[in-house]
């Protein structure tokens, strides 16, 4: 055997072991132990005028930006805590749209979950004590995904939830109600 | 293996048919008039079954001690069947008559009886809404007086020798309804109107399960499912009409106003009080169910406190979010959701 093939042999046999590389994504059900989360009222500073230099990313940050199983568990709160009501489904309309590349309040994920948990002026609630930091890091991550800003592996093609209407061979046939509109016999 | 010792091996495995608990949940249990019918078809489908099995292996012991009695022993199959004796002839016009009757006698079976499940879906008495989500089940009894409209989660009461129906939907995955002691399964799918009829025969408690895989807790998405006599039917119906009852000692009074204006009301409806949530199973009278988390434990003082503590350990995946509650508030909401009867 050819140093060649005996080392195109060993390539094969070792190719397996690459596998081992390959990280499964971390699925964090479970929230931080009591006492590890942030005391209520104590939300992270995340605005900064001017060009100073940024202050340094929230470590939870990496738990949930990227994270398929937060984006697609935001996504159903998104629907569920009726956030659709002003956004809609990112397109804005009482509240500014979420899908455009505009971001008043910073479009990284601590800043976005910190403008979720305080609320902003103008008609933003602060959802600080009705959703749980988890949820709200769950939000954060699937209002980034709205605007292409996670990597593409991580979000979703399927949502896990009923969207759009029924289907139209399920439609009901209601009677006309507006009797004027038809032409009496 | 001793011969001897091989007899009562092979016939061990027929003790594990003892092991249902009460026909809790087991499609033996026949206490609707749907899971008799298809036990009667099982029964039919087993003897005749049996009955060619034990001719099949009969004819072949025979043939084997036979052996040897004609000249041509070992031709298998000689194609001069018509050559053959007159016995041997009318023996296998017999046999393939014997297979065609009793082929037709399985689908005729099985086509009558699908008849007549679906005729028992047509007498419809009283209609239930059940919304598969992960992983609960949200039951709706359905009144044209929307304020007999009764909503509750997890636990399915019905009335006996009283034909229901069954709606079925889905707010996210397929689920599957199951409940076997009662009837076969039956598809929850998103975005499609499905139903079964039940008309449950025997009092008692079941155990209905999802039965399509719908995520990581699917194996946690149980139903109780309580048959009882009509009149205490319409009694737990009114009962569970009345609103929460209001708290009455301070401990159950800062639970009430935990439950009330924290996280827990964001998802979860408490009857007559501001936690309206929609999206999780309703409270008003969680206190009288069996169990916890769709099934998934006993209710208890002590499963309570460890399920509000932190479900994420109890049923990893949930929903239901472990929220941190510091001890006093602990304490204070599951003495208040103790009193919610």
């Amino acid at each position: 055997m050819s140093s060649r093939s005996s080392a195109s042999l060993l390539l094969i046999v070792a190719f397996p072991l690459a596998v081992s590389a390959c990280d499964r994504e971390e699925h964090h059900s479970r929230a931080k132990p009591v006492g590890e989360t942030v005391p209520s009222g104590e939300s992270p500073q995340t605005i900064f005028p001017g060009s100073s230099s940024p202050p340094p990313l929230d470590v939870r940050a990496k738990l949930y930006d990227n994270n398929a199983n937060a984006i697609s568990q935001g996504q159903q709160l998104y629907m569920q805590m009726n956030c659709v009501g002003c956004h809609s489904h990112g397109g804005g309309g009482m509240g500014p749209p979420l899908m455009d590349d505009e971001w008043r309040y910073g479009s990284r994920i601590d800043q976005i979950a910190t403008t979720i948990a305080e609320g902003r002026p103008n008609g933003m609630p602060a959802w600080r004590g009705k959703l749980t930091e988890d949820q709200i890091w769950d939000l954060a991550a699937y209002v980034r995904s709205m605007s292409g800003l996670p990597s593409k592996d991580a979000v979703s093609s399927r949502a896990e939830e009923m969207s759009g209407p029924t289907p139209q061979t399920l439609t009901p046939k209601p009677e006309p109600t507006n009797s004027d509109a038809v032409p009496s016999q | 293996m001793k011969p001897r010792a091989a007899i009562p091996a092979a016939l061990a495995p027929l003790l594990l048919g003892g092991c249902s608990y009460q026909h809790y949940q087991s499609i033996f249990g026949a206490a609707a008039v749907e899971d008799r019918q298809f036990l009667s078809l099982f029964w039919f489908f087993l003897g005749v079954c049996v009955l060619m099995y034990v001719l099949v292996i009969a004819f072949l012991v025979l043939g084997i001690a036979r052996r040897g009695r004609t000249a041509d022993a070992n031709v298998v199959e000689t194609g001069r069947h018509h050559t053959s004796d007159p016995a041997m002839r009318s023996t296998l016009i017999g046999w393939t008559a014997l297979i065609g009757i009793g082929l037709a006698g399985l689908a005729i079976a099985s086509f009558v009886t699908d008849r007549s499940m679906a005729e028992a879906a047509t007498g419809e008495k009283l209609a239930v809404t059940i919304t598969g989500n992960q992983w609960w089940w949200d039951i709706v009894y359905n009144s044209a007086d929307a304020s007999k409209t009764l909503r509750t989660a997890n636990e399915l009461h019905l009335p006996a020798d009283v034909p229901t129906r069954i709606y079925l939907k889905s707010n996210d995955v397929i689920h599957s309804f199951w409940v076997p002691s009662l009837a076969g399964k039956q598809d929850l799918i998103p975005g499609r109107d499905n139903d079964i009829t039940i008309v449950p025969k025997k009092v008692g408690i079941y155990r209905g399960q999802c039965a399509e895989f719908c995520g990581v807790q699917h194996a946690k998405m149980n139903l109780v499912v309580v048959v009882e006599p009509y009149p205490d039917f319409i009694k737990w119906w009114e009962h569970n009409l009345q609103p929460a009852p209001a708290p009455t000692t301070p401990l159950t009074l800062a639970g009430y106003n935990y439950v009330t204006t924290g996280p827990c009301s964001s998802c979860h409806n408490v009857g007559g009080t501001p936690a309206s949530g929609q999206i999780a199973p309703d409270l008003t009278h969680l206190a009288s169910r069996k169990s916890l988390a769709a099934g998934s434990m006993p209710m208890s003082k002590g499963n309570l406190y460890g399920w509000i503590g932190d479900p994420q350990s109890l049923k990893p995946g949930s929903k239901m979010p472990t929220i941190g509650l510091e001890p006093d508030q602990l304490h204070a909401v599951v003495a208040y959701l103790e009193t919610l009867k």
